[in-house]
């Protein structure tokens, strides 16, 4: 085995060997999955049906209340008293207001505040029923009305691309979900690889293995072991996820449990008030062009190919800094002062790809896609929208690889002058005279 | 053949070394002496080439020293230091074969070995699981496992028990009678004398003393000379007349040593000659200073404060 392959197998299989891998790998998705499942059982739990009592005195509502599977409503045409609701099997008590025709309003009364799901299906309910009542007292023809108020479908096209609708704002979603992946990935990583070589430091054992292997073989060796360990750790952590939550909505669904329903609370509140925007009989198309509408329009492999290029350059980018950073103090507390600015670039392009999703053409977003350090994380929205034209993205891969092979450079000269260098204290002016040391 | 070459270092304003210029003979023993703090570690840190000389170079066997002579080089640094979460002999095996062997050459050598030493049961503990004394074996054996033909320790026998410092020790003379050049670093003066062919004696950066070890001794000899004798130490010192001096003695009833320096331009023929007829000799050997007396009169010597009276040379 050739001796940097050597190097990335101890980095790999002494940190996958380690219990706190086995931890990380298991305690990661119980978290996620568990968190999701434990929401999704809480919400099914809410399946205490609850049984509404409407107080109409004045008789507005002529038709019936629709019931769901889980709100259950009966109209009255007369005041109940405090003591009879609450003595009745009645759980919440509606009083429509007098004149709630001219002024919508209505008091609810309730044992046990119901959730909002439930809270939104009562609400709909009367407000469907009160409209009628008011078509019926305008004269209004229920169909003509139902014509008139139809929401005005906007659809977005691309004028170069007008046979297919544009979900560019769902799609940079997913693009800065790639990007967000990066930045915890670079993170998580980059650290530990700037810890391997401060141990490395520390203990001294770089000293016996520099005479048998260049130290940049050594940089690299550990700054790949540490990529793959990355690796393996996040498609266990895929693996497990799905499994678990697999298996667990499954367990769920069998204790009598909807699945659409659920589905639909999972949902953001934002995707939410669109279907209830569009409600009527389309809710069912809308839902299923949202979601599918989006991925049907990436280009997944160019994402995956922009996606794979800009980490494993972003995150060589990253590491090998850090390990300059590792090599050249002598104690963890020193590498806050280096630390900074490496940690810098990396939240700005974070906050600039937020931005990035809702407006993709600001100067700040162009730059910062150009420009390698914060590039990695801000192009992976622009792509994933489509915004960036191919010599952008030419020029920013480009500008990322010079930048990539130039750090590396200048970090394995830190590194190769820091790691056996002892007590004295690094310092900036001291880091670029390692650049220019012989040898 | 390992030859220094006015090596200069200095770091800051302070000199780690002046101007040393040493030879360490090939397939000998070299030891390299000096107080804490004089400059060996730099030393053998630019001969392992992990800093470099200021001014100065390094020569091995007559030509400039290169990157790939580090690889024929065995290394234990002052400071040891193992993977403290890895298992011994994965560590062990690791490092073999960075330095070159194959997994089945330093598998097979590393279990011999230990078997050898009595560390069978180490293999699958942890670094951390050891004492130091135990780490330090398994780095001395990871040191010399690839046959390097020239060693380099720094400071061998710290922090082994006696048992297991001999041991070293026997592994040191064995690999030298091998044809393998040691270049060692130590404060153990015992130690010098039973294992170094030649040192090097660094203090203040500066190299003080250099040479075979027995020529040194001799050349520290006071001329002072045993007698053992049986008689009358009054008698004896009265003999001695113009020869010698007595320098000290020491009795036990009729029989007794005295420590004679003899003066200048007599031999220790001339001073026997003197005491046949005083007294009985029953032995005559010339007293040769320790490693031990001689660091520390030449270590005093170069302090500017402390004067050493009596320094003939």
């Amino acid at each position: 085995m050739n001796k940097i392959n050597l190097i990335i197998w101890r980095e790999f299989i002494t940190r996958v060997r380690k219990p706190s891998f086995l931890i990380m790998t298991i305690l990661g998705p119980v978290l996620i999955a568990g968190g999701i499942l434990l929401t999704m059982y809480l919400a099914s739990q809410e399946a205490t049906i609850q049984h509404v009592l409407v107080i109409d005195q004045e008789g507005v509502i002529g038709t019936r209340l629709n019931d769901t599977d889980n709100v259950k409503f009966l109209l009255e045409g007369q005041n109940w008293t405090d003591s009879a609701f609450k003595a009745s099997p009645y759980t919440v008590r509606v009083n429509l207001l007098p004149n709630v025709l001219n002024v919508p309003q209505a008091d609810l009364y309730y044992k046990k505040l119901p959730s909002e799901f439930a809270m939104n299906t009562i609400r709909n309910e009367l407000e469907k029923a009160i409209e009628q009542a008011k078509l019926r007292d305008a004269n209004i023809d229920k169909e003509a009305y139902d014509r008139v108020r139809k929401p005005l479908d906007l659809k977005k096209f691309d004028i170069e691309e007008v046979n297919t609708q544009s979900f560019a704002q769902e799609r940079a979603l997913i693009g800065f979900f790639f990007g967000y992946f990066m930045f915890i990935f670079i993170f998580m990583y980059g650290v530990q690889v700037m810890r391997g070589v401060m141990e490395e430091k520390q203990n001294r054992i770089v000293e016996v293995l520099i005479g048998s292997v260049k130290p940049f073989q050594l940089m690299m060796g550990k700054i790949v072991g540490i990529a793959l360990v990355g690796f393996i750790q996040f498609i266990l952590w895929i693996i497990i996820t799905t499994t678990m939550l697999g298996a667990g909505t499954a367990v769920l669904a069998a204790n009598k449990f909807d699945a659409k329903q659920l589905a639909e609370q999972g949902m953001t509140t934002e995707v939410q008030a669109k279907l209830e925007k569009a409600q009527g009989g389309h809710a069912a198309d809308f839902d299923q062009e949202q979601v599918l509408g989006p991925l049907r329009q990436l280009n997944i492999p160019l994402i995956l190919g922009v996606f794979l290029f800009y980490f494993i350059c972003g995150y060589l980018l990253y590491s090998s800094l850090l390990a300059a950073i590792g090599s050249a103090v002598d104690s963890e507390t020193d590498t806050q002062q280096f630390m900074f600015p490496v940690t810098i670039p990396m939240v700005a392009a974070i906050i600039i790809a937020q931005m990035a999703v809702y407006n993709p053409d600001s100067p700040a977003v162009f730059w910062s896609s150009i420009i390698p350090f914060t590039s990695p994380i801000v192009m992976m929205v622009r792509v994933a929208m489509g915004s960036a034209p191919a010599w952008q993205l030419m020029l920013s891969m480009a500008l990322l690889i010079g930048t990539f092979l130039l750090t590396t450079w200048v970090a394995g000269r830190i590194y190769r002058t820091g790691i056996l260098m002892y007590g004295k204290k690094a310092s900036w002016k001291e880091m670029g005279k390692w650049l220019f040391y012989k040898g | 053949m390992i030859e220094a070459q006015g090596i200069t270092k200095r770091f800051g304003d302070h000199t780690a070394l002046e101007a040393v210029s040493l030879t360490v003979p090939e397939g000998k023993v070299f030891g390299l002496l000096g107080p804490n703090g004089a400059g060996k570690t730099t030393l053998i840190r630019i001969i392992t080439r992990i800093t470099g000389p200021d001014e100065g170079r390094i020569l091995m066997n007559g030509r400039p020293m290169t990157d790939a002579d580090v690889a024929h080089m065995g290394y234990l640094p002052e400071e040891r230091g193992l993977y403290k979460k890895m298992k011994v002999g994965e560590q062990a095996l690791y490092l073999a074969r960075l330095k070159g062997l194959s997994k089945a050459e330093a598998t097979k050598r590393l279990k011999e070995r230990f078997e050898r030493w009595d560390m069978g049961s180490w293999w699958n503990k942890k670094v951390e699981e050891l004492s130091k004394g135990m780490a330090q074996k398994v780095q001395f054996i990871t040191t010399i496992l690839h046959e390097p033909k020239l060693l380099i320790l720094d400071e061998p026998f710290s922090g082994f028990d006696p048992i297991n410092a001999e041991l070293v020790r026997t592994e040191i003379l064995a690999l030298r009678d091998q044809g393998v050049t040691v270049m060692l670093s130590t404060h153990s003066m015992p130690s010098v004398e039973e294992l170094c062919d030649s040192i090097g004696l660094i203090d203040h950066a500066r190299l003080m003393l250099h040479g075979n070890v027995r020529e040194i001794r001799r050349r520290y000899a006071q001329n002072i000379f045993q007698v053992d004798y049986t008689g009358n130490r009054v008698a004896l010192a009265n003999a001695l007349s113009f020869t010698g001096e007595l320098v000290s003695s020491k009795e036990e009833g009729e029989h007794g040593t005295a420590r004679i320096r003899l003066s200048k331009g007599s031999t220790v023929n001339d001073v026997l000659r003197q005491l046949l007829p005083a007294v009985e000799v029953r032995g005559v050997q010339e007293e040769i200073p320790r490693m031990h007396d001689i660091f520390i009169r030449v270590v005093s010597e170069t302090e500017p404060a402390s004067v050493t009276a009596g320094m003939t040379e």
